[in-house]
């Protein structure tokens, strides 16, 4: 299997990604430059945290007219799978891949820290090795994770169990106080209608080996190497 | 090559400026040395020269003040591979890595402006690491800032509120530029009292690794090879930055507020990204980062570090603003630029990288032999002076150095001494010290910093230490920081000394053997002699300690002048220890990991009889903060038994005998034990050994040079033969539980509190202080 990593101006997590993917997953994969547009036959595409541009304007506003945007799109809507973490899930949303935007977290600050998500939906590639309603250990970092969408639109995200993650308490309890941005139903993690990309603020990369306090994260990556596998 | 660079050679001489009293007096340049400039260049200085020698010549740069009695810090071991006068410090990790690290500080400008003066404050520290090659690896910063809770004493609400601004600013201003350029920030410290209210110390470490064979120097070399800019475009921001770093504050330093440049980590981020790919080109023969003073202080400190000299033409210069004489290209510090110089064949390979990363690369000028900074603007000579005029041969200062007198009395008031007489509830005054903006959680500031980027934080904010791993190895690196003002007024080279055991002893804890230190010297005004005398005691310290504990100064920075309107700041220097750990999977955290783990307090000297114990109570927290006082001395404080507990700790730590090792310091044991369990909600039921002290001192005294470690059962007795190797003795012992934490002698109870009661004291404390409403004893709006 070979994972591509996007990199734009900005990315700084483009590395971790790359990190865990080469020596953790042990995969071939390769960085993907923003002015290219070519996805060098890739089988999955990740698309890394970040601050692309600097996020001087909305976050993923410029990101998402950078060329290799055309290919991913192209790539998407052939069902090729794709992750998008942190500020990858912003660029996802606004690129249109996603529905739905990362407003300014409720308390206005960034938050760095560990936090429970508890998983939601066993059927996509990157959830089907999970179980449905246990919980994982990943951290977040970010400024803007507050998700929001139309009423309609979360009714149809609910309905459809596009929902992947919520966050919640260690037992697993989706409660307000779990929710550490204001996000919409405690929403962390959604994915499109056909299933093949996802978007989550808390980040699997840092959360790959028990060195850095968590390996859960790991277990996202080993979905996504299996359901390839079996492709 | 452009129009005027044969200028090399010229014979013309810049036009003088029409000097007055009020001019020299403007760029702070005293008679004695004006004459002096004179004697350099044989005339009289032009404006634009003249506005060189000002900021060269400023404490900020020239460290004129602090430069004979640095001297005596020892700045070398078998580890050190470039020690002080570089960008940063660089020392031997071992397997062919060597790290950069080095502490600034941004006090001056964080004052005027909070947000950007500390974010740009990062953003300096960061380029000092990577100009050498190195990418960073971690963050930290100290904080000192005045109080931000009503206290008895005098501060009026206007006061307070100031410093809540100062420190909301200072910590977004840290978070946004690190967050963004993506750093990990370890946390560092955060301390309050009065003499920062008006004069915050803003101190900025940061460290970064690279291969031992691709280290970069700010050296120019070459004759003949072109001098390049890059990065952000010159503007006015920050012209005689470092003058007003040099100076007092007075009514109206607010009015400097153009001063303070403008941060973008943005930038910053592809300067990074571009620096380092341009380096393994191999075309790159010096760089140095543009820093206070900008274009000047790198260029003539390149030259002067290559025996050589530059000649550049301003007209190239990147501009972000239209009409800009050569005294504000050469004065400004706008962030985010390098000066860098390249073999001449190959300057094409060098630009072609910037041009990928979207950034400005200018060819500016050249090497050229004769040992002078020369300065080219619109066809004219501006500027044509001697490098090491500007650099090594400026003037230093001898300053009369007054005689240090301890500033109170060494036993406490009567009234005092009363009230520990008097019977004391111990509980609901660990409370209000959990509860005390010093003794609280730091979460607030550090969960707004991204603490995990680039996959290497191994132990991150709140702990110890900050633990790193280097990927590819087995390695990792500790490191803290720590500085007590307090002390160091109470006792300015006791008080140093304990800054260096102090974080020295936060690495140890982790694991980690400490090898060298990098520090940041925050004084008042050096023209005083009593200020003299603080700084002069406290490098004494600095250096005693280093030696004792094998930690050389690589590296660091001096800031004088933290004054305001006449009132000068506790001496505070701020020492930053890093530690090598060789195998990073035995690294220790600080927090107890389970209930029914034995506990042990470990002690390198015995504990300090009464009256020496009652004289150092008067330093502590708990007089600070319950009994509103200040007397006496620091704890005592023995080097060589201090060097013995970091090496029983890594031995400790090396044989996996250790769940957890934590620091004894401010608080005293109470307050450590109670912070050792909050992270998982754990207690501990504890039995001092013997306790010749009242109960008071047994548990808020903060004696040095002791530990708290958790450990299985099994383990005891390998413990106890290790320890006493070392010299070490236990001075209690007990267990880590789910509920109570007590502490007893076994006579009688001391303590016995309820730890999910004392969580949300601790954990919530800083957070709703600052959200409170203010309402002080002096109770007015200025």
């Amino acid at each position: 299997m070979k994972f591509g990593v996007l990199v734009f101006p900005g990315s700084n997590c483009d590395h971790d990604t790359y990190n865990v993917m080469a020596e953790v997953v042990h995969q071939p994969v390769t960085f993907l430059w923003h002015e290219s547009s070519d996805l060098e036959n890739c089988d999955a595409i990740l698309v890394p945290g970040g601050f692309a541009y600097g996020d001087y304007l909305r976050t993923g506003a410029i990101a998402r007219f950078a060329p290799i945007m055309q290919s991913v799109k192209k790539f998407a809507a052939a069902g090729g799978p794709m992750l998008g973490i942190c500020n990858g899930f912003q660029i996802l949303c606004e690129s249109g891949l996603l529905p739905g935007a990362l407003m300014r977290n409720a308390g206005l600050k960034y938050i760095c820290k560990q936090v429970h998500l508890r998983v939601e939906t066993t059927d996509s590639p990157f959830t089907h090795a999970l179980r449905a309603g246990e919980v994982l250990k990943i951290p977040i970092g970010h400024m803007e994770g507050n998700y929001f969408c139309d009423a309609e639109t979360l009714a149809q995200l609910e309905r459809e169990r596009r929902i992947a993650f919520r966050y919640a308490t260690p037992e697993g309890a989706v409660t307000p106080e779990a929710n550490p941005n204001g996000s919409l139903g405690n929403i962390a993690g959604i994915l499109n209608e056909g299933r093949n990309v996802l978007g989550m603020m808390p980040h699997p990369d840092r959360s790959s080996e028990t060195l850095l306090g968590s390996a859960d994260g790991l277990r996202i990556f080993d979905s996504l190497m299996a359901s390839l596998a079996t492709k | 090559m452009n129009p005027g660079m044969n200028a090399g050679t010229t014979t013309a001489t810049p036009e003088s400026a029409i000097l007055s009293p009020e001019l020299l007096r403007q760029h702070s340049i005293t008679d004695d040395e004006y004459q002096r400039i004179l004697q350099a260049l044989g005339r009289v200085p032009s404006l634009t020269e003249l506005g060189i020698y000002s900021v060269m010549w400023s404490e900020h740069c020239s460290y004129k003040s602090s430069r004979v009695h640095l001297k005596r810090l020892p700045t070398e071991s078998a580890r050190v591979v470039q020690g002080p006068g570089e960008n940063a410090g660089i020392i031997d990790v071992g397997d062919g890595w060597v790290c950069a690290f080095k502490i600034e500080s941004h006090n001056h400008p964080s004052y005027i402006e909070p947000f950007q003066g500390a974010a740009t404050g990062v953003g300096g520290i960061l380029r000092d690491i990577f100009t050498m090659g190195a990418r960073p690896l971690a963050v930290m910063d100290s904080l000192r800032i005045g109080p931000i809770a009503a206290s008895s004493k005098d501060e009026t609400t206007a006061v307070i509120h100031k410093n809540h601004s100062i420190l909301e600013g200072v910590v977004s201003g840290i978070a946004s530029y690190g967050n963004c350029f993506g750093v990990p920030n370890l946390g560092g410290e955060t301390r309050f009292e009065s003499c920062y209210s008006g004069n915050p110390l803003v101190n900025a470490f940061a460290l970064g690794l690279m291969r031992k064979d691709e280290i970069f120097y700010g050296k120019a070399t070459g004759i003949g090879n072109p001098v390049i800019y890059v990065g952000a475009k010159t503007g006015r921001d920050g012209i005689h930055g470092a003058t007003m770093a040099s100076e007092e504050f007075h009514e109206g330093s607010e009015q400097k507020r153009p001063n303070v440049q403008v941060g973008d980590p943005f930038m910053e981020k592809l300067l990074l990204e571009a620096c380092l790919e341009a380096m393994r080109t191999g075309a790159i023969v010096g760089i140095q980062d543009m820093g206070a003073a900008g274009l000047t202080s790198s260029s003539c400190e390149m030259g002067a570090r290559g025996g050589v000299g530059i000649v550049m033409n301003l007209d190239q210069i990147p501009q972000r603003e239209t009409n800009m004489t050569a005294y504000e290209m050469m004065l400004s510090e706008s962030q985010e630029r390098m000066l860098l110089v390249a073999e001449k064949s190959r300057a094409e390979e060098v630009l072609q990288v910037f041009a990928k990363w979207g950034l400005d690369a200018v060819i500016v000028g050249s090497v050229i032999a004769e040992p002078r900074l020369r300065i080219l603007h619109r066809g004219v000579l501006v500027a044509d002076i001697p490098n090491t005029s500007l650099t090594d041969d400026a003037p230093r200062y001898h300053r009369p150095v007054g005689t240090w007198k301890a500033p109170v009395p060494a036993v406490p008031p009567a009234e005092i001494l009363r009230q520990m007489q008097s019977s004391r509830n111990a509980e609901a005054d660990l409370k209000t010290l959990l509860a005390s903006s010093n003794l609280c959680s730091k979460r607030w500031v550090h969960e707004q910093y991204d603490s995990m980027v680039q996959t290497n934080t191994v132990q991150g904010p709140g702990g110890e230490g900050g633990v790193m791993r280097i990927k590819g190895t087995k390695r990792g690196l500790a490191m803290a920081l720590d500085g007590n003002g307090r002390w160091c007024y109470l006792n300015p080279r006791l008080g140093a000394a304990h800054a260096v055991a102090e974080a020295a002893r936060k690495v140890a804890c982790t694991g980690a053997t400490p090898v060298a230190a990098t520090n940041c010297l925050n004084f008042g005004n050096p023209e005083k002699p009593e200020i003299m005398a603080q700084l002069s005691t406290a490098i004494d310290g600095i250096a005693e300690a280093c030696i004792a504990l094998g930690t050389p100064i690589t590296g660091g920075n001096v800031s004088l002048y933290n004054e305001t309107k006449g009132e000068g700041i506790y001496p505070t220097p701020v020492v930053g220890i890093v530690g090598i750990l060789e195998d990073v999977t035995t690294a220790v955290p600080a927090d107890f990991q389970r209930a029914g783990d034995t506990v042990l307090v470990l002690a390198a000297t015995t504990p300090a009889k009464e009256n020496a114990a009652l004289a150092s109570f008067g330093s502590s927290e708990y007089a600070r903060v319950i009994f509103g006082s200040l007397w006496g001395q620091p704890p005592a404080l023995d080097l060589t038994a201090e060097a013995k507990l970091h090496l029983a700790l890594a031995a400790l730590a090396g044989a996996r005998l250790l769940h957890s090792a934590r620091d004894i310091s401010d608080g005293g044991l109470a307050v450590a034990l109670a912070e050792g369990g909050f992270q998982h909600q754990l207690g501990a039921e504890i039995t001092l050994a013997a306790s010749e002290t009242s109960d008071m001192l047994a548990l808020f005294g903060e004696d040095a040079s002791r530990v708290i470690v958790t450990c299985a059962a099994a383990s005891i007795q390998r413990i106890e033969q290790l320890v006493a190797q070392y010299g070490l003795t236990i001075q209690a012992r007990g267990t880590t539980t789910r509920a109570t934490l007590t502490v007893q002698t076994d006579k009688r109870a001391l303590l016995s509190a309820n730890v999910a009661e004392l969580i949300p004291i601790w954990a919530d404390s800083l957070e709703s202080t600052l959200r409170q409403e203010v309402i002080t004893p002096a109770g007015r709006m200025a």
